[in-house]
């Protein structure tokens, strides 16, 4: 008995050296900055910044010269933080958050036919080209909510809604959106008009009463801030500018246009 | 004896009802000409042909509408006098937006044609003034996928075909297309079939048909018996789906099996549709380009199955119209057959090369399902004539775990739909890979 205890007693310390002996030869030398780094970071390992989560950021940070303003969910404070921490400026990037340009839900919008299949929109879109009768309108199976890593997006009667105050803007909805309706805008903007459809005037009203019938009352009353445009019979936003007459909203026939700044 | 029986057996398929009986005895009709034909542009695999006509312009019958645009694409031709009424977006049986020319038929002089169409002997024709007839006439696989046929008969450099198999299968439910060409137009077939053998210097022909059709492999048995046609055999295939798809036909006559991921051409063998192989013979006999093609009508929704011989850019209720109308009851409408068509949402969408069929469902011809979790019973497994695992694969596709659908092969995956078939929980298999595929193909290449 006891040569069965001291000779187990003997492989544990024998392997314990080993390991120690491993642990210093074989020691993968890290700077210690890429830690530190790492934990100025918020951790949501979303994949805006473009690099495959937040130690792979942190790596880029401190060895490849990373632009320091690309963290999204981090924001100008992560920006501020990783200047002062690396002894460098730079300026921190606008926060953005995204934003789904359709309001047809199922009350205004048509389906063109009994969709059974998986509940997904970029499977959905495979059949027949998708049940929606608009063929740019929201799918509403919900993958980009799904895919949301802060549960930001509502599904609300068969379309998506981003809520602005939980996006952190990582991108993810918008790769996997199969019409292409999510879009980055500056959180700061307000007004926003919720269609993508490039058909005609006609054409849309068929399929959808909340669709944009290209009428261009937007543009005429935005005129001077040049802040709307129209891209063939959808109007669209210019995002660098400011809408200031927010008469849009109420002028606009389908009402597709929305201010938030009132929320 | 020009008959065989095919030696080799394929792994898996099913066997829905065929009910073949709705449509198969009448002789094919002819359609009336429609007053307006929308011609799609796309009626091909391959970039959209481009339009050589304009709002307004009058145009004869076989002449040039829309020319081909790159290597792989097509030509389209008039399939009737009459006036371009506009060139409008529209939607194409799979739901994909299409360009489609507005014809408005000169219904009163069909005889307004282009051009002289004299019999050619094709055995004086080189194998370059053949191709180029194939070309010129807009020849693209009539089964379905609408590959170009002159790129499909000039195989490169190296991939010599040794053997030619015209695909009579026709393994679809319903559809019987096919075989009334067969039983209709046996000269046409055959000397189409001599003339692919000409061009690809081939000396071995089969023309394969499923044992389901006797009436079909007597008939053309008799035919090249009686002519002394050496080259072209006739091997009968066990009747089951797909028995049509192309590599399961390879097999089944020759035994070779095509490398995953490659073409026929690389075991040397070549498969050409029945309705192709008469279009080619039209093309270089006849110098007539394809525009018109057999679509079988039927289901129990509509009032008289039959074959019906329409121009393309025939709209779909037009063929209903001529079939005596939908019955009450229709539940779903296909275009092609029922394990690989394509449901539609409307009858106005129009005919094309592939239009293989148009059917009228009614509710005991489908099944209304809710579809469940894999119950891992294997019968997927069993079905898949591609020796894939659907289960595994399905799993991996709700997972989105598409990097482990591809090991799996999901891209050898010829959506035939043997697996959701078979599936007791109603999975929608067929969608999965679909998704994991077009998922995969929009991956930047490494």
């Amino acid at each position: 008995m006891i040569e069965t205890v001291l000779a187990i007693t003997c492989i544990g310390f024998g392997c314990s050296f080993a390991l120690a002996i491993a642990a210093k030869f074989f020691e993968v030398k890290e700077n210690p900055k890429i830690g530190e780094v790492n934990n100025l970071l918020p951790g949501a390992n979303c994949g805006a910044c473009g690099y495959a989560g937040c130690m792979d950021y942190a790596k880029a940070v401190v060895n490849d010269d990373a632009e320091l303003n690309l963290c999204a969910p981090g924001g100008s404070d992560v920006t501020a933080s990783l200047c002062e921490y690396l002894g460098k400026t730079a300026e921190a990037a606008e926060k953005q958050v995204a934003i789904v340009l359709c309001m047809g839900t199922d009350d205004v919008a048509k389906r063109r036919f009994e969709y059974n299949g998986i509940a997904d929109c970029r499977s959905a879109q495979l059949v027949g080209g998708g049940d929606k009768a608009c063929t740019y309108g929201c799918l509403g199976y919900g993958t980009c909510a799904s895919v949301c890593p802060t549960n930001a997006i509502e599904m609300i009667n068969g379309v998506a809604k981003v809520h602005p105050e939980l996006c952190i803007a990582c991108g993810k909805c918008i790769s996997v959106c199969p019409r292409n309706l999510i879009k980055l805008v500056p959180a700061k903007s307000t007004v926003h008009i919720l269609c993508s459809s490039k058909d005609k005037g006609p054409i849309v009203r068929k399929v959808c009463t909340s669709g944009c019938i290209g009428c261009t009352m937007c543009v005429r009353l935005t005129k001077e801030e040049e802040s709307i445009s129209m891209d063939g019979f959808l109007a669209k936003i210019d995002y660098t500018k400011e809408v200031q007459n927010k008469a849009i909203v109420e002028k606009c026939p389908p009402k597709c246009i929305i201010d938030t700044s009132n929320n | 004896m020009n008959i065989l029986k095919a030696k080799f057996k394929i792994h898996g398929g099913v066997h829905p009802k065929y009910r073949k009986e709705l449509a198969r005895n009448e002789e094919t009709k002819r359609l009336p000409l429609p007053k307006i034909l929308r011609i799609s542009t796309t009626q091909h695999l391959g970039a959209p042909s481009k339009p050589v006509v304009k709002k307004g312009d009058y145009v004869k019958k076989y002449q040039l509408l829309a020319e081909a645009a790159g290597f792989i694409s097509a030509p389209v031709h008039s399939p009737a006098a009459g006036t371009i009424k506009d060139i409008v977006a529209g939607t194409g049986a799979t739901g994909t937006p299409i360009s489609e020319i507005i014809l408005e038929t000169n219904t009163t002089s069909d005889e307004d044609l282009v051009g002289v169409f004299p019999t050619n002997d094709w055995n004086t024709l080189s194998p370059e003034t053949i191709l180029n007839r194939v070309r010129e006439a807009g020849v693209v696989g009539a089964g379905g996928a609408g590959f170009p046929t002159y790129v499909k008969l000039s195989p490169p450099p190296g991939k010599e075909i040794q053997t030619l198999i015209i695909n009579g299968a026709e393994c679809e439910p319903y559809l019987t297309a096919d075989y009334r060409l067969m039983m209709e137009h046996p000269k046409c077939l055959v000397e189409g079939i001599q003339i692919i053998c000409k061009v690809l210097n081939v000396q071995d022909a089969h023309i394969a048909i499923e044992d389901n059709k006797p009436e079909a492999i007597e008939l053309l048995s008799k035919y090249i018996k009686d002519n002394g046609i050496e080259n072209i055999k006739i091997a009968t295939l066990p009747t089951f789906y797909p028995q049509g798809a192309e590599k399961q036909q390879i097999f089944a006559v020759t035994g070779k099996q095509v490398p995953s991921g490659g073409l026929p051409s690389e075991v040397g063998v070549l498969v050409e549709n029945t309705g192709t192989t008469v279009a080619i013979y039209n093309a270089v006999v006849k110098d007539l380009p394809f525009i018109e093609r057999t679509t079988t009508v039927s289901g129990y929704g509509i009032e008289n199955p039959s074959n019906v011989i329409a121009p393309l850019g025939t709209p779909y209720q037009d063929l209903i119209d001529f079939c005596g109308g939908a019955k009450d009851g229709v539940k779903k409408i296909i275009s092609g057959g029922p394990m690989m068509g394509f449901a539609q949402a409307t009858t106005e969408t129009t005919t094309t090369k592939t239009t293989s069929g148009l059917l009228l469902l009614t509710a005991k011809e489908i099944s209304q399902y809710e579809s469940a979790p894999c119950i891992s019973c294997g019968r997927c497994i069993a079905a898949c004539p591609m020796n894939l695992m659907p289960a595994e694969l399905s799993q991996f596709c709700e997972a989105e775990d598409f990097e482990s659908a591809a090991a799996n092969r999901v891209m050898d995956c010829m959506e035939c739909g043997c697996c959701a078939f078979s599936c007791p929980a109603h999975r929608p298999l067929v969608q999965h890979f679909r998704t994991a595929k077009a998922f995969l193909r929009a991956q930047p290449k490494k």
